[in-house]
């Protein structure tokens, strides 16, 4: 049936950069999540959790806060001072303000989304209205000893409430003044004198106050009276991160030691109206530091320096026991950092700050499945390419020729020509001013797309003399949002691109036109690709579904159709992450090659699909059975799970496969040694 | 079990005051009428803890005995001075305005009860209703007791119309009881005297129950007895000593009581409040119930803030001075019997210990099975359904009869005949669930045994045993049958087959087979099974002669010669064990069949010690080689089925060894076999530390070999997807 060499490559030393701070919209049912480096990226929850939109990170830029205001706009605050809104359209920074106040450490929006306050080093809290296309200082309210670590708005705004290093304050949005001023118990077990940081504050509209600190408590204040209600000495490092939910009966904490507490509000006694918090349940997910916690309306979201992102179900809240009550971990990006020059057989391989030019290595050898081949010429490292400026890339691709490598961060584009007589020499062309989503080379390496801003692709001719700007594709709709995934034929004569608002649209090349516009479906596309010999653009979509659709015919394909009657496997649909890449084998037509982290799959259209009582994953027991009875047993999907977490898969030809697994335990070799725990009997 | 409640307090009483001059009922449920030493009355509802109403005499007058409602006219009745009566209602605020009589003697106490008038007894022993009293209160009233006697306490007791004043008094240490009847009056006296010197009675209870008056006496010496008075006898004169039986004698750590109550809960419990022992060894007053019909504590509570003394019992409900309160403890006695105790309460229905009326399932499953079939055929279901009802319940009718018969038959007919009648039954039984008749037919079989010393049908026994529907509980008789007769073939079938064979017989068997003649052995016909397998025919003759050694009381090979161990060491081959069976086949098989049978070992260990030295040595001898030929292959197994495994081999090494471990280390005979013994022992435990090694070794290459797992940074590896 398919048997490959595969090349297993584990030398993409990717690193993803930690959490630092998230907030979640319930009226989108989004995520926005902003790690160490500045990259902010968004998370559609109604959409199978699909890392829907990155905003790459900045050097210059440090996020200590991140926020949604007035109706899904969103903003970030950092020690740089500045504060920043995205424009969600085109992935890019909208304005950045400065507050004046030094750098900031903690935002927060009042409910209705009319304000923004932040917190300063120098000890102030400034508000800003949120108008319409800006956000314009409007107070500052009386400035307090210390800088502000973190401060929460009262549910009616009519106060706030901050954290800063031994003390909790409340102040009062009118007149600006402190009204209440708590100082926080420093005494901890062992180190007396050590300052008690407050971490985390939430003001419920009890009027009662929570506080998480560096002690290890969470304490429960009344704002009226500013004594103490309870306290839990929860852990002896540090809570760092404290969240609310929307009707004030949880909430959740997060420490250093990498354990997720929460808080429920419950009665006394059965049957009695007095209640009380309590702490019910602990969550270790995390190995390090849980930097941030969302209590979202049914589940638990954390993150921390080990940059995985938690999203935790609670289960009182599930209604089904299914998949929607599976714990999810987040750790890769959903979508490609490597791209792979299948003609040269070389990879590239995308960091935040450069880039990486890899030569696969070689063998003579032949074997049998599960065999590990001697290599005849071992990997070569050629090139590493390194970005100017403080921005960070946010795609590249190499020309699968091997000769062109082309990269852009936010504002610019790059392309250089690359020459392999003794060594690399690479030359370079001249900057391009486009904004790049997606960059994707023709098959014969003769044109470069360029996905960009307001549904429009730019197309370029490559020459050795250097690279024309030869057309820009636009879709008819002359919507707003920016072209993200890009897919050209293997003739040169299509080009499909798929938009952030999940259109999809097909150009054709030869002629420069728009030729059709795909039926929009309510998911964010994860995958395009155009079949080579039939044409016909395969597309995945976040909730795992996959279409067939002809270009030629300009509707689905009979095998689509029949897909869709028939339904997809049970687990198919619940698997965890998107299809990432999708490729096909030249000399097998009916074959689609396709991956997520965790599975490598075959999809043989000539196939019977297989229905919820067969098992999907049957290549073991397949293996078992005679060749005879292999036929009879054996459905559309063949699925190994030999590779993961799996980052990328190309067909180089026939019959040779690259992977590139990232393994969690290099991730975790190349962390900080978390906070040490006594565990019994050490 | 007699349970004592969470108590609660009434009230608080005046400090000093020692206590109450009385407590009782208030005319109603749940109050309760309670005299301070002083002057005052106060009436409470005792669940409520509150006060009613409280009524006092003026200053200088004093209480001098518990005042009582009467519960006929709701009144309440009080003595102040001795001699004044006062009678007063609820609505009455000043005592010194109601109802008030002087009377011509001391009082010493009123009682009243339910139905009854309110009865007034004098210092004199004397008692009047009070109406009586009222219309002349002045008039005489006769002295009943001596002048020298003083009434320490009184009691009324009311049965059916019959009204009884139970009175003791004490004069010079001596104590009397008197029981007086009211209309008709007459009077009983009795002496009441203390076993024990310097025993004196603290307290009493009284009652009256099929017109005799019990009386429950708690003395100095913590004994409690009983005492009965019949209201049939004729008043006497003359002086008797009441007769008195020990009900119960409570712990007492100090020499003697020295203020104690008691209450009368029920029949068999009563309550008593004294300083007594507790389980530190210190002493407390506490408050225990105790059933005096067992003689047990039921339950206990510690009262630390001490009290007066004084217990009252009313509406289920204890009162009890702790400390500067009154405490009410409810409490509760269920009916105690020793077999629930003991966790055993009896079964009412007494199961019938008639022999169950057998019943043969097979025909019933024919008969369901052919109507079943029927039901298909015919296509007239109800008339099918009618007849074969009617076919099914003769069946059901005839079978049983059938069986019965049978089982007259067999505890009459002749020997020849029995197989004839029992072999369309075995037949049956095979395949069908019939433990009831095999169990029947065997135990008459068995009792015939023992009836007629000819009488043995042994094939029918054995073709029974063989139906596998007995087992040893069913016919426990037949064993030991079998033992008597030496029948070694049934012993085996019955070892195999029986799954609650008691090791007692177990042991029994063992004994049989090792101490059976070589000759009648020779001539049992024994099923040898398996043991061909591992016993070489060859050696049989060779092992016979070794048999007849043993039957003269001598030892065989390895102890030929007298044995040391450099002897043993020079001459391996004398000592080599594998070489031979000690046994021949037949008893090999027999002695088999003791080794497969289940045991408990601590059951099993006292009668092992049965076996004489000579038997023990020639079964170890025996075990040792099925050990040594266990171990001859890699799987320690014995070729064949039914065959002991090495596990069960060794068990019973131990289990030989510890039950004559003196005995086999005194014997010279069984110093080789003990040391060929260890030595092989020694060896095998050297060769499995050695696989140990291998073990472990074997483990760190599995795991180096996973370690290898993870491949470097770049492999190139080959995938089928099939």
């Amino acid at each position: 049936m398919g048997e490959f060499q595969v090349h297993r490559v584990r030398f993409f030393h990717l690193l993803p950069s930690g959490i630092r701070c998230m907030d979640y919209s319930g009226l989108s049912d989004r995520l926005a999540l902003a790690r160490l480096d500045g990259s902010v990226e968004l998370y559609n929850l109604a959409a199978n959790c699909f890392q829907e939109k990155v905003f790459p990170g900045n050097e210059s830029r440090s996020t200590e806060a991140i926020c949604w205001a007035a109706e899904c706009r969103l903003f970030t605050a950092g020690l740089s001072g500045d504060i920043l809104e995205y424009d969600l359209h085109n992935l890019c920074i909208k304005y950045s303000l400065n507050g004046f106040g030094g750098p900031i450490w903690s935002m927060a929006a009042n409910r209705s989304g009319t304000h923004l306050a932040i917190g300063c080093e120098d000890g102030s809290v400034k508000l800003f209205q949120v108008l319409p296309e800006k956000i314009q200082y409007e107070t500052s309210l009386d400035r307090q000893k210390g800088r502000i670590l973190s401060l929460a708005w009262h549910p009616a705004a009519s106060h706030i409430v901050t954290g800063s290093i031994d003390m909790i304050r409340v102040l009062d949005v009118k007149t600006g003044h402190a009204v209440r001023r708590i100082a926080v118990d420093r005494s901890k077990m062992g180190m007396q004198n050590r300052e008690c940081v407050v971490w985390g504050v939430a003001f419920l509209s009890s009027g009662t106050l929570v506080s998480a600190d560096s002690a290890g408590k969470v304490q429960f204040w009344d704002s009226e009276k500013g004594t103490l209600i309870q306290t839990h000495q929860v852990t002896n490092v540090d809570v760092l991160a404290l969240s609310v939910s929307q009707n004030e009966d949880s909430l959740v904490v997060g420490t250093s030691e990498g354990t997720v507490f929460q808080f429920q509000l419950v009665p006394v006694r059965t049957g009695e109206t007095a209640r009380r918090w309590v702490r019910t349940k602990p969550f270790r997910h995390h190995t390090h530091d849980v930097r941030t916690v969302v209590h979202g309306p049914s589940t638990i979201i954390s993150g921390g320096l080990d940059s995985q992102l938690v999203i935790r179900p609670l289960m009182e809240k599930v209604e089904s026991k299914t998949y929607d009550a599976a714990l999810r971990k987040f750790v890769f990006p959903h979508r490609r950092l490597v791209s792979c020059a299948q003609k040269a057989k070389l990879l590239l391989f995308q960091f935040p700050q450069y880039l990486e030019l890899w030569r696969l290595g070689k063998t003579e050898a032949v074997g049998k499945h599960d065999e590990v081949l001697p290599i005849s010429r071992s990997q070569e490292h050629l090139l590493q390419l390194k970005k100017k400026g403080p921005e960070h890339i946010c795609c590249s691709a190499i020309s699968p020729c091997g000769s062109w490598i082309s990269y852009a961060t936010p504002s610019r584009l790059y392309v250089h020509r690359l020459q392999y007589e003794n060594g690399v020499s690479i030359s370079k062309m001249p900057r391009l001013l486009y904004s790049a989503h997606q960059i994707l080379f023709s098959a014969d390496s003769t044109k470069l797309f360029v996905a960009s801003d307001r549904v429009s692709v730019h197309m370029f001719k490559l020459s050795e003399t250097g690279c024309k700007h030869v057309h820009t594709f636009q879709a008819k709709s002359g919507s707003a949002e920016a072209t993200c995934l890009l897919a050209a034929s293997a003739d040169g004569n299509w080009l499909a691109a798929a938009s952030l608002d999940l259109e999809i649209n097909v150009y054709s090349v030869k002629l420069l036109k728009h030729h059709c516009t795909l039926p929009v479906y309510k998911c964010p596309v994860t995958a395009l690709a155009i079949q080579p010999m039939s044409n016909n653009l395969i597309i995945a979509y976040s909730d795992q579904q996959l279409f067939e659709f002809s270009i030629q015919e300009k509707q689905y394909s009979t095998w689509c159709r029949k897909v869709q009657q028939h339904g997809l496997h049970r687990d198919w649909r619940e698997r965890d992450t998107p299809i990432t890449n999708i490729t096909f084998n030249p000399s097998q037509p009916a074959h689609i090659l396709l991956h997520d982290t965790y599975s490598l799959c075959i999809i043989d259209k000539t196939l019977p699909l297989p229905d919820d009582k067969t098992p999907l994953l049957n290549q073991a027991a397949l293996r078992n059975l005679s060749e005879g009875a292999r036929k009879a047993h054996s459905h559309a999907f063949k699925i190994s799970k030999k590779f993961q977490p799996l980052l990328f898969m190309e067909l180089l030809d026939e019959g040779t496969l690259v992977v590139v697994e990232r393994p969690l335990t290099d991730i975790q070799a190349q962390l900080p040694p978390p906070v040490r725990q006594k565990k019994f009997g050490t | 079990m007699a349970a004592l409640g969470e108590g609660f307090t009434l009230c608080g009483l005046a400090p000093g005051s020692g206590g109450l001059q009385g407590i009782e009922p208030g005319g109603g449920p749940d109050r309760a009428l309670l005299t301070d030493p002083g002057r005052s009355v106060t009436l409470y509802k005792v669940s409520d803890q509150k006060p009613l109403g409280s009524w006092t005499v003026k200053q200088g007058q004093r209480i001098t005995c518990p005042a009582v409602c009467n519960f006929e006219t709701g009144e309440y009745i009080a003595v102040h001075d001795s001699k004044i009566l006062r009678i007063w209602k609820d609505e009455d605020v000043n005592l010194e305005k109601v109802f008030k009589a002087t009377l011509s003697e001391d009082v010493y106490r009123l009682h009243s009860r339910p139905n009854m008038e309110p009865l007034v007894v004098f210092k004199t022993g004397a008692v009047r209703f009070l109406d009586a009293l009222l219309a002349a209160p002045q008039q005489g009233i006769e002295a009943v007791i001596s002048e020298e006697e003083v009434i320490r306490w009184t009691e009324v007791c009311l049965e059916a119309e019959q009204t009884v004043l139970v009175l003791i008094t004490e004069k010079d240490g001596d104590y009397c009881l008197y029981v007086q009847k009211l209309n008709p009056s007459s009077l009983l006296k009795y002496k009441l005297k203390s076993e024990v010197e310097k025993s004196i009675p603290l307290s009493f209870t009284a009652s009256l129950k099929n017109k005799i008056v019990t009386l429950q006496a708690l003395y100095s010496s913590g004994c409690v007895y009983k005492s009965l008075v019949s209201l049939h006898q004729p008043g006497t004169e003359e002086e008797q000593v009441l007769p008195k039986s020990l009900l119960l004698k409570l712990p007492v750590s100090s020499p003697a009581l020295e203020r104690a109550a008691l209450a009368a809960l029920d029949d068999t419990h009563i309550a008593v409040l004294a300083a007594l022992p507790s389980q530190n060894n210190d002493t407390k007053d506490c408050l225990r119930v105790w059933n005096t019909q067992f003689q047990t504590l039921q339950t206990s509570k510690e009262l630390p803030q001490g009290t007066s003394g004084q217990l009252w019992c009313y509406e289920g409900k204890l009162y009890v001075v702790h400390g500067k309160t009154l405490s009410v403890i409810p409490y509760q006695c269920e009916s105690s019997s020793l077999s629930s105790a003991l966790g055993k309460l009896k079964d009412v229905s007494i199961s019938e210990a008639k022999m169950v009326s057998s019943v043969n399932w097979n025909a019933f499953l024919e008969g369901g099975s052919e109507l079943k079939q029927l039901q298909q055929s015919s296509p007239v279901k109800t008339d099918s359904k009618r007849s074969l009802r009617s076919q099914k319940s003769s069946v059901a009718k005839v079978e049983p009869k059938k069986n019965e018969q049978l089982l007259e038959d067999l505890k009459t007919v002749s020997l020849s005949c029995i197989e004839q009648k029992l072999q369309p039954i075995f037949s049956n039984m095979a395949e069908s669930n019939s433990q009831i008749t095999a169990g029947q037919i065997a135990t008459i079989l068995v009792s015939r045994c023992a009836v007629e010393p000819t009488f043995y049908p042994r094939d029918a026994l054995i073709q029974l045993v063989q139906t596998r529907q007995l087992s040893y509980s069913l016919c426990p008789n037949l064993m030991t049958i079998a033992l008597e007769k030496t029948d070694v073939r049934i012993l085996q079938r019955c070892l195999q087959q029986f799954p609650d064979i008691p090791e007692a017989v177990t042991c029994a068997c063992l004994k049989t087979f090792l101490s059976m003649s070589n000759t009648i052995l020779q001539g049992a016909s024994i099923d040898v099974g398996s043991v061909v397998c591992y016993i070489d025919t060859a050696q049989e003759d060779r092992a016979d002669a070794a048999m007849e050694v043993v039957q003269n009381g001598f030892s065989p090979i390895p102890m030929g010669e007298d044995s040391c161990d450099v002897q043993l060491v020079q001459k391996p081959e004398v000592t080599d064990a594998k070489q031979l069976c000690p046994v021949n086949m037949k008893r090999a098989a027999l002695l088999n069949a003791v080794l497969v049978s289940a045991y408990s070992d601590t059951f099993v260990l006292p009668h092992l010690k049965d076996l004489s030295a000579q038997q023990v040595l020639l079964f170890l001898q025996y075990l040792q080689y099925l050990y040594v030929k266990c171990t001859e292959n890699v799987s320690t197994t014995l070729p064949g089925v039914d065959v002991p495994n090495v596990n069960q081999i060794m068990d019973w090494i131990s289990l030989l060894l510890d039950a004559h471990f003196t005995v086999i280390v005194m014997l010279p005979e069984a110093k080789g076999l003990l040391t060929s013994l260890h030595k092989f022992v020694r060896a095998q435990v050297k060769f499995y530390s050695e696989l140990n090694k291998i073990e472990g070794s074997l483990q760190e290459l599995q795991k180096a070999t996973h370690r290898h797992q993870p491949p470097g940074q770049y492999s190139i590896e080959v995938l089928e997807l099939v």
